[in-house]
């Protein structure tokens, strides 16, 4: 009996102590909650930048007492999907995949911005027109632009000086004869280093859907009825014919074995930054890459030389960009509009973060931040991303399928395998047209 | 007063019965039982999903909102419009016309020179299988680092002979034929199949058949071959529907053929089928569809299309082999 009661004494205070205990700590939780809320944003970037951008985050942490965000880096698309249809969403997403987002505001999976805009009296107009098409599909806005990607020219100014030549092409006639001038071979005939390498698919340059060359052309995707018209546009037909009258003088089977050669696009042995490539077409990222892994390589920035047809189109090119948004089931819609705001408006961050990463900041305003690292090579890509004239992909509720038939058509082509070229555009036509009526037609930028 | 009771025997049918069905209920519910897990698996795994993507190939879905009943739209799109499809089909069934034939042959013909080998047995067969344990991505990228036509170990051996290398997965001509070379390197599984077969040949027909003159050629063909045919048909079955699924190989090979390897499962590129689609097979195009253009209920009905053909082609093949196989101890 007496040992009874004392087991019974024993666990009466034993359970009055974690009873006492848990209450203590779901006071504490309440406290801390009243304190700091957690919120998680979702990126892609990893290693070099993804600490970058952290550091972006970690400021707008000690800003705010009332969150504290936690960064997921290495993210891509289907992450992002899986995510959502899962229902277990981080607070905020980003995605390298623009061409997505007619997939995300379509069906509702990141959420309309435009309350959050209104509320807090945002202007879309405070982001280039190229930016703004980008992050909405058929006016419906579930993305705002989060540093952007421009495609420029990269030349090697030593292998000029060696060449006798003075200043970066202008045209694409010039380019040839620059590549031409430019280009070393082995022994063996095969390509040591290669003048230009016009070759599709050979690094972000040369997208095997020509998305790079079209702005250099001023050549159109899709007419205002929104039917594809690549076999209408000349400009077409004339960026195919220059590509591939460039690869054949190189040699199809030579560029193929120069590039099976070269380093991965991300490498530190990059051709470009090696040495074995004189000139490319290059995203604004590289300026950032070669500072880190060549800073002593002599090179020179300029806008991309355009079609000999068009002049007035120098100084444009190819843009592209990060994309950030709210997936549909968070339940921190404040806070995670708060981060959003801050992170795509915020001029001191923006610049801040394209120090970072080199990549361009994507508000008119922080365009000209005082806050931005003055760099002549990277002043090149801010110039072209505010030239009216730089344009980006079209955006559909199909991703880039569309992109992907161009792709095919375009590597049969340049390999001789594609037949006659017109006839191969009309048919490319009614393919892309078939496509965006099988999978919802996309707007036009 | 003596109670009257009914005789026991009397009872004894009723009863009977009633015990006789309960026994049998037992028993099945010991059977479902035991088999539950199974069901259960079947059914989440294999039955739901095929339900499900019968039914989602008659909708309009994007995987992030509802899915939406078309009809046969997306079956009209795929027979007559899909521009994509026609290559994707030919390079399957070069797949299965080329590669699968050549696997049979090479497990064969491995199985047998392991079967006559008499020193280092142990050791040859641990040789010609250990390639079937490599992961396949593993695999396919250390096959298109060793082929890579400029700086890949095998063109600079040619190279040194004289021999101007070919791109092999750079080429569209040749990346089936390398992916045909890396299927045959991991051929081990189908090998050690045809090894246990060829070992199990019952000697005195061998000897029969030497007793009757029969040389070398004539006793694989009339006593090898015939005894096992049962494994034959198997690795073809196998082998066919392995083909018709291809996917892993041709996607990591387009990925680093094509010098962005770093940027697999980024969506900003895509180089599936490269080069030129030559490695644009079925069920790359069906991934492409579903997860990279949002397009799932179009990957379901190419998906259902598939299994169709896989069953189909299965049946006639079995249909096929009363002709060729012959199953030892069977009756006639």
């Amino acid at each position: 009996m007496r040992r009874v009661g004392i087991g019974l004494l024993v666990a009466l205070v034993l359970g009055a102590a974690v009873i006492a205990a848990t209450a203590r700590t779901t006071a504490n939780a309440g406290t801390s909650a009243a304190k700091a809320k957690n919120i998680t944003i979702w990126v892609g970037w990893s290693a070099a930048e993804l600490k970058a951008f952290k550091g972006v985050v970690a400021e707008y942490d000690r800003k705010h007492s009332d969150v504290t965000v936690k960064v997921v880096g290495g993210i891509n698309d289907d992450k992002i999907t899986a995510a959502i249809r899962s229902g277990k969403v981080p607070d905020v997403v980003s995605s390298f995949t623009s061409a997505n987002v007619g997939s995300y505001c379509n069906s509702g999976a990141w959420i309309d911005l435009k309350p959050f805009l209104s509320k807090d009296k945002i202007d879309v107009n405070m982001f280039p027109k190229t930016s703004q098409y980008y992050t909405q599909y058929k006016g419906k806005r579930c993305a705002l632009p989060l540093l952007a990607d421009v495609y420029g020219f990269y030349y090697n100014k030593k292998m000029f000086k060696a060449a006798g030549l003075t200043s970066p092409p202008k045209t694409m006639s010039q380019l040839t004869a620059y590549a031409k001038k430019l280009t070393k071979k082995n022994s063996d005939g095969s390509i040591k280093v290669a003048g230009y390498n016009p070759f599709l698919g050979f690094y972000a340059g040369n997208a095997p859907d020509l998305s790079a060359y079209a702005p250099l052309f001023g050549a159109k995707y899709v007419d205002g009825g929104g039917k594809s018209m690549i076999s209408r546009d000349p400009a077409w037909n004339r960026m195919m014919k220059w590509q591939k009258s460039l690869v054949d003088w190189y040699g199809y089977k030579k560029l193929q074995k120069f590039n099976a050669g070269a380093a991965d696009e991300f490498s530190a042995s990059h051709a470009f930054e090696i040495g074995k490539l004189a000139m490319m077409i290059d995203g604004e990222w590289r300026v950032a890459f070669i500072g880190r892994e060549h800073p002593s390589l002599d090179y020179g920035t300029a806008p991309a030389p355009v079609d000999d047809a068009h002049p007035e189109l120098y100084g444009a090119g190819y843009v592209n960009g990060t994309i950030i948004g709210i997936p549909k089931g968070v339940k921190n819609k404040d806070e995670a509009w708060a981060l959003v705001k801050y992170l795509t408006t915020d001029s001191h961050a923006l610049a801040i973060f394209s120090n970072g990463v080199r990549n361009v900041p994507t508000t008119k305003a922080s365009l000209s931040s005082k806050d931005i690292k003055p760099d002549a090579h990277f002043k090149t890509f801010l110039k072209i991303f505010a030239n009216p004239n730089s344009k980006t992909t079209p955006i559909t509720a199909a991703g880039n399928a569309y992109g992907s038939l161009i792709q095919a058509f375009a590597v049969k082509y340049q390999a001789g395998h594609g037949g006659d070229l017109s006839g191969g555009l009309k048919k490319l036509d009614k393919q892309i047209d078939a496509q965006l009526k099988q999978a919802q037609a996309g707007g036009v930028p | 007063m003596t109670e009257i009771t009914v005789p026991a025997a009397r009872a004894q049918p009723v009863d009977r019965t009633r015990a006789k069905r309960k026994a049998a209920w037992r028993r099945r519910r010991l059977v479902l039982l035991l088999m539950a897990p199974w069901l259960i698996g079947f059914s989440v795994f294999f039955g739901y999903p095929l339900v499900m993507s019968v039914y989602l190939s008659f909708t309009h879905y994007d995987l992030l909102s509802s899915p939406k009943w078309i009809g046969t739209a997306n079956y009209r799109y795929l027979f007559t419009q899909d521009s994509q499809v026609g290559g994707a089909v030919k390079n399957t069934l070069w797949i299965i016309a080329v590669m699968v034939p050549l696997q049979v042959i090479f497990a064969f013909g491995v199985a047998t020179m392991l079967a006559r080998a008499r020193r280092g047995v142990g050791f040859f067969r641990t040789i010609f299988y250990l390639p079937a344990l490599a992961p396949p991505v593993a695999a396919t990228l250390a096959f298109v680092y060793i082929l890579n036509p400029a700086t890949g170990p095998v063109n600079i051996l040619l190279q040194h002979l004289g021999i101007d290398g070919p791109l092999w997965f750079q080429s569209p001509g040749w990346s089936k034929p390398s992916l045909t070379i890396l299927g045959l390197w991991g051929v081990g599984n189908i090998m050690i199949i045809f090894l246990a077969a060829v070992l199990d040949v019952p000697r005195h027909l061998y000897e029969s058949a030497e007793l009757d003159g029969a040389g070398p050629f004539q006793r694989m063909r009339w006593v090898t071959l015939p005894t096992i045919s049962p494994v034959i048909l198997f690795s073809v079955v196998i082998g066919v529907i392995a083909g018709l699924q291809y996917f892993t190989q041709a996607y990591v090979a387009a990925n680093v053929a094509s010098g962005q390897a770093s940027q697999a499962g980024d969506q900003t590129v895509n180089n599936l089928g490269y080069p030129e689609a030559s490695t644009l097979f079925y069920p790359v195009l069906l991934y492409q569809h579903g997860f990279r253009y949002f397009n799932m209920g179009y990957a379901s009905a190419m998906s259902v299309m598939l299994l169709l053909v896989a069953f189909t082609v299965t049946v006639l093949i079995i249909r096929n082999s009363r002709r060729w196989v012959h199953y030892v101890g069977a009756a006639k």
